[in-house]
């Protein structure tokens, strides 16, 4: 009768090799994941907490002084008196932009859905200026927009004189809104031409047996389910109209007036070009904080926008 | 045989060694000196390179390597350098822009440097043009252009609108302002082209008036600096002689209109003579002159943009940079930049020097427009956080370019713009 060996804790212990297959597959995992975890370190968290370590500080780049103030630069925003025009025009510019784009993405996407010839040109020509360089795309439009430009030329010959685009407040405004929309819409157009295809076909179909109108159908059946992508591109919609530069740069330097002066382009003249570090580090805090509390306030909001959210 | 390749094998590693240890020690005797400049002119380049291998000839330790920077991105690409521990060792700085640097103390002293190089001659410079780059009594910068702004004509559209030609108003001695509006207004209303153009004001760069305003001495703040005197009644008239130009008379393109005069948009443009190369050749060739800015309520005036040379304290190696500015600033040296960039050197300017390297210009253009504007004329005043009144005034100014503006209200409101600015 064969027995078996007893064997000690100890000995078990002693022929454990130390690579098991579960730590080499988290090293694995951390190999993988590494360069986009360094690169996050590097670029995002590390330059954060520097610019929030600035927004304490008098930082004369000539003079090469650093001096503590502490919370002033934060006491600053208060006294600033072009503040509320920065955070007005910030307000305008990001709301015009998310309802604009959204919007326009979503009548496309339902467009460019339908099952029709050529469809796919429209898709490719309504999604190209998601590609165009920024500065490329602002320059063209600055030839468009101005008051002998393109824009104008057409509406000359249907009688129309039109304004002069970039120089008055209002419609310096509104261009800067439709050009960034014409530029971004063809993203959240796939998105949604991406979530309209995954509604099912036969709750349409249903819907049109029981004689439910068009309207209604995409009311109660289609925006419904696509509630997750309309939640996503609203919160990257207005994340990235409250980073909007290089348009503002390139047509109106935030012009006319301080009309179009939204508050990343105002951090960037008080750092870049008035040299004033600290306070312009304590305006991107600001901006931080606004993203952060609007992308909170949507996250919470999912529940009820989101039909299937528990 | 083994010892030998012991010891031949000993030799080579020594003087592999005694190598590494030379080039080590040459590496570190090393200095490279880089200047941040905005032209990106392959001529230019070609001239500094000369100079920064002449002086390489002489002192073999120092390179001199030249960073071209786009003229408009060059203050935050200087002070984002600085900011980031990355100095040049050498920068061109206009005079306006110098202002908060030398005030900070960024910059290294000139003056001893300059006055103990060997034939340097700190006095063959115009004392106006010294003082305007130092501070009580240092010189900061090398003073290297001083580019008077002049008019270019288009000769073939004035007579097509038959008025006199700019340079017959000079011979008669009525050449002034209202001449000079009312020949843009005329090409305008006949040739359906453009009059005058202030070279690149594009309604947002205000400063690019000064060559006009200056002919009514305005003065933009006080002495001291703390007030605003943009609501004065010559700034008024100014502005409200400009506003009638470009709104009522037509003689000037208007904002948001792109126009340009090399390409014959335009009967007159004002800017610098270095602006010369751009005059077109072969079929779109036509008729130019170039003739001093026109008279205003002053009389007559010049208006001159400077530029200037200096190096940064940051800098580690800041006396080889000042002693090779030294160097790029001696009289030899200054004679071939006065192709490009109008000196302030007495010796240097004069119509036979400047002819040589001037084939463009005649010797009466260079007599009458260059020389006389680098001696006589003006330059813009200066004044710390210069950046940020530019952008203060630019803001309350862009309610002045409307058809219907009310031009001394709308300055009152540049100056309590601008005011809290001032007095800080």
């Amino acid at each position: 009768m064969a027995s078996a060996k007893p064997t000690t804790g100890m000995e078990g212990a002693r022929k454990r090799p130390f690579w098991t297959i579960q730590r080499k597959d988290h090293v694995t995992g951390l190999i993988f994941v590494a360069p986009q975890f360094i690169g996050i370190i590097t670029f995002v968290f590390v330059p954060l907490i520097l610019v929030f370590y600035y927004s304490m500080h008098e930082w004369n780049v000539l003079a090469g002084t650093f001096t503590f103030v502490g919370s002033e630069n934060y006491e600053e925003l208060f006294r600033d008196r072009a503040m509320p025009g920065v955070l007005a025009a910030t307000a305008i510019f990001s709301l015009g932009l998310v309802v604009l784009n959204i919007s326009l993405a979503l009548l496309l996407a339902v467009l460019v859905n339908q099952k029709l010839t050529g469809m796919s040109v429209f898709r490719t020509l309504f999604f190209s200026p998601v590609v165009v360089s920024v500065v490329a795309w602002a320059i063209v439009w600055r030839f468009l927009l101005q008051s002998n430009g393109g824009i104008n030329g057409l509406l000359y010959m249907v009688g129309i004189e039109g304004p002069n685009w970039l120089r008055l407040p209002h419609t310096a405004m509104i261009s800067l809104i439709v050009v960034q929309t014409f530029k971004s819409v063809g993203l959240n157009m796939v998105l949604f031409l991406a979530a309209l295809q995954g509604v099912p076909r036969e709750l349409h179909e249903a819907a049109r047996v029981d004689g439910v109108p068009p309207f209604k159908q995409f009311y109660r059946i289609t925006l419904p389910l696509i509630s997750p992508t309309l939640m996503l591109v609203s919160i990257v919609t207005i994340v990235g109209a409250l980073q909007v530069f290089g348009q503002i740069e390139v047509l109106t330097q935030g012009g006319p007036g301080t009309s179009t002066t939204v508050l990343v382009y105002y951090f960037y003249q008080q750092a870049f070009q008035f040299l004033n570090f600290g306070y312009g580090s304590t305006l991107s805090i600001i901006l931080l904080g606004i993203v952060a509390l609007l992308t909170y306030a949507q996250w919470q909001l999912r529940r009820k926008v989101v039909f299937y959210e528990h | 045989m083994k010892l030998f390749k012991k010891s031949g094998l000993a030799a080579a590693l020594y003087a592999s060694a005694a190598l590494i240890s030379m080039n080590a020690a040459m590496a570190q005797d090393q200095i490279n000196l880089r200047m941040l400049i905005w032209s990106a002119n392959e001529d230019h380049l070609r001239l500094f390179n000369e100079i920064a291998d002449a002086y390489k000839a002489q002192n073999p330790q120092v390179s001199v390597t030249y960073e071209a920077v786009p003229y408009g991105e060059f203050p935050t690409t200087l002070t984002t350098q600085i900011a980031g521990g990355n100095a040049p060792d050498l920068t061109w700085l206009t005079e306006t822009g110098s202002f908060d640097f030398i005030a900070a103390g960024a910059m290294f002293p000139l003056t001893e440097t300059f006055r103990t190089t060997e034939g340097y001659e700190l006095e063959d410079y115009a004392q106006a043009s010294i003082d305007s780059w130092s501070q009580d009594g240092e010189l900061y910068f090398y003073p290297f252009s001083t580019s008077p702004f002049a008019v270019f004509v288009n000769n073939d559209l004035v007579r097509e609108a038959k008025q006199k030609t700019p340079a017959e108003l000079v011979a008669e001695g009525t050449w002034d302002w209202e001449q000079a509006v009312e020949i843009g207004a005329a090409v305008n209303a006949e040739t359906g082209k453009h009059g005058i153009i202030f070279r690149d004001f594009d309604y947002t760069g205000w400063t690019r008036l000064a060559p006009l305003y200056t002919g009514w001495d305005v003065k933009l703040w006080s002495e001291d600096g703390k007030t605003c005197m943009m609501n004065a009644p010559e700034m008024v008239d100014a502005m409200s002689f400009l506003h009638d130009a470009i709104f009522e008379k037509k003689a000037m393109p208007g904002p948001g209109i792109a126009a340009d005069f090399f390409a014959g948009d335009a009967a007159m443009t004002i800017t610098q003579i270095s602006r010369a190369n751009l005059l077109p050749t072969g079929d779109d060739a036509f008729e130019w002159d170039l003739v001093p800015l026109p008279a205003g309520p002053i009389g007559d005036y010049g208006y001159v943009g400077a530029a200037g040379i200096g190096v940064l304290k940051a800098s580690p190696h800041a006396q080889e940079a000042a002693d090779f500015l030294a160097f790029f600033s001696n009289k030899e040296n200054v004679t071939k930049l006065a192709r490009y960039f109008p000196p302030t050197r007495s010796s240097v300017l004069t119509p036979e020097v400047l002819a040589a390297s001037n084939p463009l210009l005649s010797v009466e253009q260079l007599t009458d427009v260059v020389i006389k504007g680098v001696v006589e004329g003006r330059s813009a005043a200066g004044h710390t956080n210069y950046e940020q009144i530019v952008q203060n005034v630019r803001a309350s100014l862009d309610s002045l370019w409307v058809p219907d503006a009310d031009v001394a209200q709308v300055l009152q409101a540049t100056c309590d713009n601008l005011n809290p600015l001032l007095q800080r």
